[in-house]
């Protein structure tokens, strides 16, 4: 008896180390959950971007079909992974478009640094009353920064084809 | 061995591909011929994988032939040269060798007719460079694998630490129909070739050298042959291979001469092998014996569709309609253009795109030629299995297309998609006249999109996230001059209330 005593009282202090030791930062379904997020951070899901949008889902506090840039598969594979139905995109946060990149149109910027303010990912460049630029390559496309332009000169573009992102076209499907 | 020192190939045999016509007797019995100085060149400002060039000769400047005016940056860097003298023109927009037909930036040299030179490098002898000599040298030469793949050369024969290379197979075998380029290079410049062979196993420094050639150009098996004899560079091996497409393949010739695999995934270079094309074999002996830069290589112009099927030593740069009009340009309409072979090349939407370091064969197919598989209706797979008795690399093409029609590219991946040469030899034999490599370059491209959002969402999540954190400083940092200056306040306050006090009590 003192044996089997003593037996568990040392697993439980391996185990209690364990929990110490090998402890767990931060919530790893948020994590996974936001892995599958497109990074946007539009807040089109009316969360301050996608981490805090993964943890309202973790906790139950958002549903899954929120994210209109991650559109129709992003809802999917979130179904996936926490096990649910997929639905339909709910259209009230917004509905899928094709990917775009923020143009300031440079003659026209007074340099006023709202839009520098509003982008979530830096990807404005520019000073107080000197124009700004973006960094297209960084750009996520979120359109945050058109509304706050007192001059509206941040323009939305389709990405343009050429052929360095241009696919191979899938044949076309049977017709039977 | 036989009696003619040539060793028969009597060994590892390629699983799967097709015995396809050669239709080389169009091309292969003409000697190579010299091409007129076109009225420009064209040269894209992008790469076939996608490295962009920077212009490096400004609009308005006279360059001189083999001067250098682009280049890009990155370990995979390449040089690019004027292949003859004259203006740069404004970039324009220009159609380019590319599969999609779009257009892109390209850097124009009007030419003037003149052909003036760069001063050219005093041609050393190659015994006394060193490796690092000649990988340098051949970095500046501007030379990339002319076999298709366009690999910087230099790269390739770079020694690392990680890679032990104890072989170095020449490839001469030109699997693809049509194609007679390596063919007549080996004819004609057997000697140069041997040269060129010489330099190459200085720089790996080995001495094992395996050139496989198709067993169907007997003449150039017998111009190599000699050469040897004649040289003296016995530790040069020529090794016959059947006529099988796609023999030529560098992971189909490299098991078929070593008994090697290259793993999937890896390449020639982690089973001790280095593979060169034979027409860059030449360019090597031509930057580093003869000092010359790369700004011409032969090109096959081929085709029922032309009249004067030849091969020429054409300008890197110079747009096809030159090179037609100089093989008697075509002799009626014709089904299509294509850049590359018959199986693996890609149709142009005309004739003014330019030729790249590349462009082995330029074929003017009729209908003669082309199937017209792209016409015939696409029929259900009816799970035959042809097409894997056929795949050169033992892949399931048919459970690839299964998935990749669904849209599932991860499992395509898990069954191999990125092993597929694209030889199109499954495309060939399918009874259902599936287009199955082009399912999987769908797929492949697919595959490769999905890798550069999911690199552009990590990188947007970095900024995010770091944005963050210097906002959360800030707000904390103004914080804290907003207290310190309340501090300061309150106490200059009391200060001067206690100033006045005093003074109220001095008098």
């Amino acid at each position: 008896m003192l044996w089997i005593c003593l037996l568990f009282a040392i697993l439980g202090v391996i185990l209690g180390y364990a929990a110490f030791r090998f402890k767990v930062e931060g919530d790893p379904l948020v994590v996974d959950i936001e892995a599958l997020l497109p990074q946007t951070q539009c807040g089109q899901c009316g969360f301050p971007g996608c981490k805090p949008y993964a943890e309202a889902i973790a906790q139950g506090k958002a549903d899954i079909n929120q994210c209109p840039p991650g559109g129709e598969v992003g809802v999917k594979a979130l179904a996936d992974l926490l096990g649910l139905d997929a639905k339909p995109l709910n259209e009230s946060f917004g509905i899928e478009k094709e990917k775009k990149v923020a143009v300031i149109v440079e003659a026209d910027c007074i340099g006023c640094t709202l839009c520098i303010q509003a982008c979530p990912v830096d990807a404005i460049l520019g000073a107080a009353k000197y124009m700004h630029t973006v960094i297209a390559s960084e750009c996520t496309g979120c359109d945050l920064c058109v509304e706050p332009c007192p001059v509206d000169c941040i323009v939305m573009t389709a990405i343009k084809p050429s052929v360095l992102n241009w696919q191979w076209p899938k044949p076309i499907p049977n017709r039977h | 061995m036989d009696q003619d020192g040539v060793i028969v190939f009597k060994g590892w045999n390629l699983k799967g591909g097709l015995d396809l016509e050669g239709h080389k007797d169009l091309s292969r019995q003409y000697s190579i011929n010299n091409t007129a100085i076109p009225d420009e060149l064209i040269y894209p400002l992008v790469d076939r994988s996608g490295n962009v060039l920077t212009a490096l000769a400004k609009t308005g400047e006279r360059v001189l032939k083999g001067q250098v005016i682009a280049g890009s940056k990155g370990v995979q860097g390449t040089l690019l040269h004027a292949a003859s003298s004259g203006l740069v023109k404004e970039n324009e927009w220009r159609m380019i060798a590319h599969p999609s037909g779009l257009k892109s930036e390209c850097l124009i040299v009007a030419t003037d007719g003149l052909d003036e030179c760069c001063p050219i490098d005093e041609p050393v002898d190659y015994r006394q460079l060193s490796a690092a000599d000649i990988c340098e040298k051949v970095h500046q030469a501007g030379i990339v694998g002319l076999g298709g793949a366009s690999f910087p050369t230099a790269i390739k024969i770079t020694p690392n630490n990680v890679h032990t290379i104890d072989t170095l197979i020449i490839n001469g075998a030109e699997c693809e129909p049509y194609i007679t380029c390596d063919d007549r290079l080996m004819q004609q410049y057997p000697s140069e070739i041997l040269l060129g062979i010489q330099v190459l196993l200085r720089a790996l420094a080995i001495k094992n050298c395996v050139i496989g050639i198709e067993e169907d150009m007997p003449e150039a098996i017998e111009a190599i042959q000699k050469a040897i004899e004649c040289s003296g560079f016995n530790q040069i091996q020529v090794k016959v291979v059947p006529a099988v497409y796609p023999a030529g393949g560098e992971r189909q010739l490299i098991y078929l001469l070593t008994g090697r695999e290259t793993p999937s995934q890896g390449f020639p270079v982690d089973i001790g092998v280095v593979c060169q094309n034979v027409g860059t074999v030449m360019a090597v002996y031509q930057a580093i014996v003869k000092g010359q830069v790369l700004i011409e290589r032969v090109v096959t112009v081929t085709g029922t569709g032309i009249n004067k099927p030849q091969n020429m030593w054409a300008r890197i740069g110079t747009p096809i309609k030159d090179l037609v009009s100089q093989c008697g340009g075509y002799n009626g309409p014709n089904e299509r253009l294509i850049m590359g072979g018959l199986m693996m090349g890609f149709s142009l939407p005309d004739d003014s795109v330019g030729i790249t370091k590349a462009t082995n064969c330029i074929l003017v197919a009729t209908s003669k030629e082309v199937t017209k598989s792209s016409e015939a209706e696409i029929q259900p797979c009816i799970r035959c299995g042809e097409c894997a008795s056929v795949c050169p690399v033992n892949l399931l093409p048919q459970q690839i297309y299964w998935y990749s029609q669904g849209g599932a590219h991860q499992k395509c991946q898990s069954f191999g998609l990125f092993d597929c040469i694209e030889c199109g030899c499954c495309d060939v034999v399918c009874p259902s006249h599936i287009p199955l490599v082009q399912y999987f370059r769908a797929s492949k491209s697919k595959v490769f999109l999905k890798r550069r959002e999911d690199e552009a969402a990590t990188l947007a999540k970095q900024r995010f996230e770091r944005r963050d954190t210097r906002q959360v400083q800030e707000k904390v940092a103004r914080e804290q001059r907003i207290r310190v200056k309340k501090l300061a306040l309150v106490k200059r306050q009391k200060e001067s209330v206690s100033s006045s006090a005093k003074m109220q009590d001095k008098p």
